[in-house]
């Protein structure tokens, strides 16, 4: 790993350059500190900055150009009967390139011209990874001798490395932003790809999910069908039985436990609730697929039930008792939340504990246990690994909870494992149903936030 | 006023009456009310704990493993017919051959070529590299014979550990009764035991359940998790210092605190999309490393790790800024020399937790190739590697039976992994935690 180990050059370089720095700064002033500007230790941290920065800026820049500046480079020196082939094509030949380049096994003999590509492949990243090598350590020797060279009395060398600081702290802050925007901008821009093969009215009102396209065009069904309703209906029916689930047994020990339980109770029983929201999904899965889903076969067939193996019951149940920690810890803030005055007022007038918690808590706490359910409806909608594991693959619209349902997550991990050429219909489909789960699950969260801020202020 | 008087014309009694006809009834609602709470947090409680037997029931036995002591001729015609002891060719040698004679010796009235064939089904395929291992460990042994350990199959191993049931029908249970006469005659002769499954914990993953292990993907969970922490920490304490010390209250920082929020509830599988897009399809980094999966998981953590550091930034008190800056410190010397080192206990709470979220992730691993089957032990952060809990969604997903146990037994482990994590970040809040 040649670019781990040009990082911990340059980091080994920083730490020279800060010494350097250091013992620079307190030779300019020989007994005389005091009246440095800055203390030695910024003087190191200026010519360490110097000596890092711009060389790992170039690093970076460079590992996440490379691969593509590589591609063209190497597509555009193949003969030009290459240049009028598909792009699926292309990227099967640009595989093939890349195997060969990178040693691995492959098939058969290549064609000279896909070897002599192959061979500039490697050229090309073998002198890449040379010249950023040399280009780093140049950067960074030539900063650092800069840095040394400005060294005085009256660096400001503080307020410089104060800025960079801020600097980096403010570019940190954009990475939260770039996120979105990246998250926006790759769902609509594969989204619009998809729409432009399959209509979105008939994505979003179509009552038909068959995504698998054939191999030859003349085969039957050779287009899929992108109607997904029954996904939706799927995912709400499941959905709707984990809030069945989760929603009685997470408000009800949520009110035991604030207005009822002991000190000591609590302190037991609330981590251990809480271990339950730690659980990775993927257990749950499992937990739901092997054991809840055979369990409620057998006992649906004790009673002459026929239950699919993969029902929405048994995936329903088992996300409902993963969201259960959640609906009672927001639950828990917010009768907290409620003043006592009201529980006062309440016992004041002869209510027992439950008519108080009934007639005055509950009411009080309405909203914000609403916006606390509306953000668990939307973990339910998003959750995924339960769902692909206990959850079946066939898309039958039902509201029957024994029957075996898909959901929108379900759908996009089976498009999109394994390997497909990317610009299918079937592999776009995917982007299309990320963007349906990604604008729901938002509009849930804002308008659970803006329940909860408006009626939170209420009471303070 | 006339009511008043309505009531105290019959002296108070009604009222009264009223109250102590209901009470019995109300108490007993309460009664009911109180024990509808207890009989939730039960229920929740019960849930877990069938969970975790569920799990513990499955999965202990995948701690050891069946093995035969076979006899085994390490002959020098098989290993190394050329008598040059190179070793290249010695690795490729027909060790095969070697654990089948060992077996086909123990039972010399066996002949018919298909009943061999069942014969040799018993001793799991990884026997040859055991004896390849075995050779290359010490070359002495070469044309001598001994007796060595080998796994045998897998469903041999559960017939052992009693998961495939003998009293079925022949025709209804994967090992034949004459399967079952090998196997018994081999565990009176006291060359059938069940021991550590130290493969388990070193092995790659494999088709074959026996020799299926955990150990590549711990590696690539751990590559994945220095990148995530590498990434995610510096960041998030940055935007949290920012966000928290620094930023002006306006239009462009409120922006930034709500994306944040938002990307908190934005579902784990839509960053997987993101990944795909992004960093396989425009940056053109490779399929299954770790390196893209650390990147994911970074993005997908940072909100916990902000969030987290901001409220813990919060929690020190305004005396403290103002003691450093009015000794004359700047703003970035009070943040780096005071606040940060008060707020890191909290800090580093949440970013074990965030990391703790991030190990037992799968979905946004699914979507970036991480789902691939890989046998070799990743050596760095380009390899293909999967990590703990897809190899769990694998093994889910494989059809044998003896591969139920390996996954329950990865559940185990994986529960270890976050139970120590959440231990260390409970221990820090309990060691570090001050009250202003």
């Amino acid at each position: 790993m040649p670019f781990s180990f040009l990082l911990l050059v340059l980091a080994a370089l920083a730490v020279v350059s800060y010494r350097f720095g250091t013992a620079r700064a307190r030779a300019v002033a020989p007994g005389r500190q005091s009246q440095l500007h800055s203390r030695p230790m910024y003087h190191g941290l200026y010519a360490a900055i110097w000596c890092g920065v711009p060389a790992l800026i170039v690093a970076t820049a460079w590992v996440a150009f490379q691969p593509v500046l590589v591609k063209g480079l190497v597509m555009g020196g193949l003969p030009d009967s290459y240049s009028a082939l598909p792009e699926a094509r292309l990227n099967l030949i640009w595989n093939d390139i890349r195997n060969l380049a990178l040693g691995d096994v492959v098939r058969a003999q290549p064609a000279p011209e896909i070897q002599a590509a192959a061979d500039t492949f490697h050229r090309l990243y073998a002198i890449g990874n040379a010249a950023l090598a040399v280009l780093c350590l140049a950067l960074a020797i030539a900063g650092t001798s800069y840095a040394l060279k400005r060294v005085s009395m009256s660096l400001r060398a503080r307020n410089q490395v104060e800025r960079v600081i801020t600097v980096f702290l403010v570019l940190s802050s954009l990475v939260a932003i770039l996120t979105t925007v990246g998250i926006v901008l790759s769902l609509l821009f594969e989204s619009l790809r998809f729409f432009g093969k399959v209509p979105p009215l008939e994505f979003l009102f179509g009552l038909h999910w068959s995504p698998q396209t054939a191999l030859r065009a003349d085969q039957v069904g050779s287009s899929g069908s992108f109607g997904a309703i029954p996904l939706f209906t799927g995912t709400l029916l499941i959905s709707l039985i984990s809030m069945c689930v989760a929603v009685p047994v997470g408000l009800m020990s949520a009110i035991y436990m604030s207005e009822y339980a002991h000190r000591k109770f609590r302190a037991v029983a609330k981590p251990l609730l809480e271990i339950l929201a730690g659980i990775p999904t993927v257990v749950y899965g499992f937990f739901a697929a092997l054991t809840v889903a055979p369990f409620i076969r057998r006992l649906g067939e004790g009673v002459g039930l026929s239950v699919a193996s993969e029902s929405a019951l048994a995936a329903g149940l088992v996300m409902g008792v993963m969201i259960i920690p959640f609906v009672s810890s927001i639950s828990d803030d917010v009768i907290n939340a409620v003043p006592q005055s009201m529980r006062d007022g309440a016992y004041a007038l002869g209510a027992t504990k439950s008519e108080t918690i009934r007639n005055v808590i509950v009411p009080a706490a309405l909203p914000g246990i609403v916006g606390g359910v509306l953000l668990a409806v939307s973990r339910a909608i998003g959750e995924t690994m339960i769902v692909v594991m206990a959850a079946g693959l066939s898309a039958n619209l039902t509201f029957n909870p024994l029957d075996a349902v898909t959901t929108v997550t379900v759908q996009i991990v089976t498009l999109l494992t394994g390997d497909q050429e990317f610009d299918s219909a079937k592999t776009l489909a995917a982007f299309a149903l990320g963007l349906v789960l990604f604008c729901v699950t938002l509009g849930l969260n804002i308008l659970a936030l803006h329940v909860v801020r408006k009626y939170r202020e209420q009471y303070e | 006023m006339s009511e008043m008087t309505a009531v105290s014309g019959t002296p108070g009694r009604r009222t009264r009456d009223l109250v102590a006809a209901g009470i019995g009834r109300r108490y007993r609602a309460e009664r009911r009310f109180r024990i509808f709470g207890l009989v939730a947090i039960a229920s929740a409680l019960v849930f877990m704990a069938l969970l975790f037997m569920s799990i513990i029931g499955k999965g202990y036995s995948a701690f050891v493993q069946t093995e035969i002591r076979l006899p085994v001729a390490y002959a020098v015609s098989v290993i190394d017919p050329d008598g040059t002891r190179n070793l290249d060719d010695m690795r490729r040698a027909n060790y095969g051959k070697l654990y089948r004679d060992g077996i086909q010796s123990l039972f010399p009235d066996v002949t018919s070529r298909q009943d061999r064939r069942v014969l040799n089904g018993l001793v799991s395929s990884g026997a040859s590299f055991q004896i390849r291992d075995a050779v290359f460990e010490d070359q002495s042994l070469i044309g001598k014979s001994g007796e060595i350990w080998v796994p045998a199959s897998d469903d041999v191993d559960m017939l052992v550990k009693g998961k495939i049931d003998r009293n079925l029908p022949e025709s209804a249970r994967r090992v034949s009764d004459q399967e079952i006469a090998w196997i018994d005659a081999l565990e009176k002769d006291g060359r059938l035991a069940t021991r550590f499954n130290w493969r388990f914990f070193t092995n790659g993953d494999s088709r074959e359940p026996e020799l299926a292990g955990i150990w590549g993907a711990v590696v690539g969970s751990f590559l994945t998790m220095i990148v995530t922490l590498a990434l995610s920490f510096p960041l998030g304490v940055a935007t949290a210092v920012y966000l928290e010390e620094f930023a002006p209250k306006n239009r462009w920082t409120d922006i930034i605190e709500v994306n944040i929020n938002n990307l908190a509830a934005i579902p784990s599988i839509v960053f997987g999309l993101l990944g795909l897009a992004v960093f396989l399809q425009f940056f053109g980094l490779p399929r299954s490393a770790p390196v893209v999966g650390g990147l994911v998981l970074t993005l997908m953590t940072l909100p916990t790790i902000i969030i987290a550091a901001r409220v813990s930034l919060k929690s020190v008190p305004p005396s403290i800024r103002e003691a450093a800056l009015g000794l004359g410190a700047s703003k970035m010397q009070m943040v780096t020399n005071d606040v940060l080192p008060l707020a890191m206990p909290g800090i580093l709470t949440g970013t074990i937790i965030g990391m703790g979220r991030a190990l037992g992730e799968t979905a946004p691993l699914l979507m970036i190739g991480m789902v691939a089957f890989i046998v070799d032990i990743p050596g760095g952060f380009h390899d293909p590697a999967t990590v703990l809990p897809v190899q769990i969604y694998i093994w889910a997903d494989s059809a044998e039976r003896a591969f139920v146990e390996r996954t329950s037994a990865a559940i185990m482990v994986l529960l270890t992994f976050l139970i120590i994590m959440n231990a260390a970040a409970v221990f820090l809040r309990g060691k570090f935690e001050r009250r202003w």
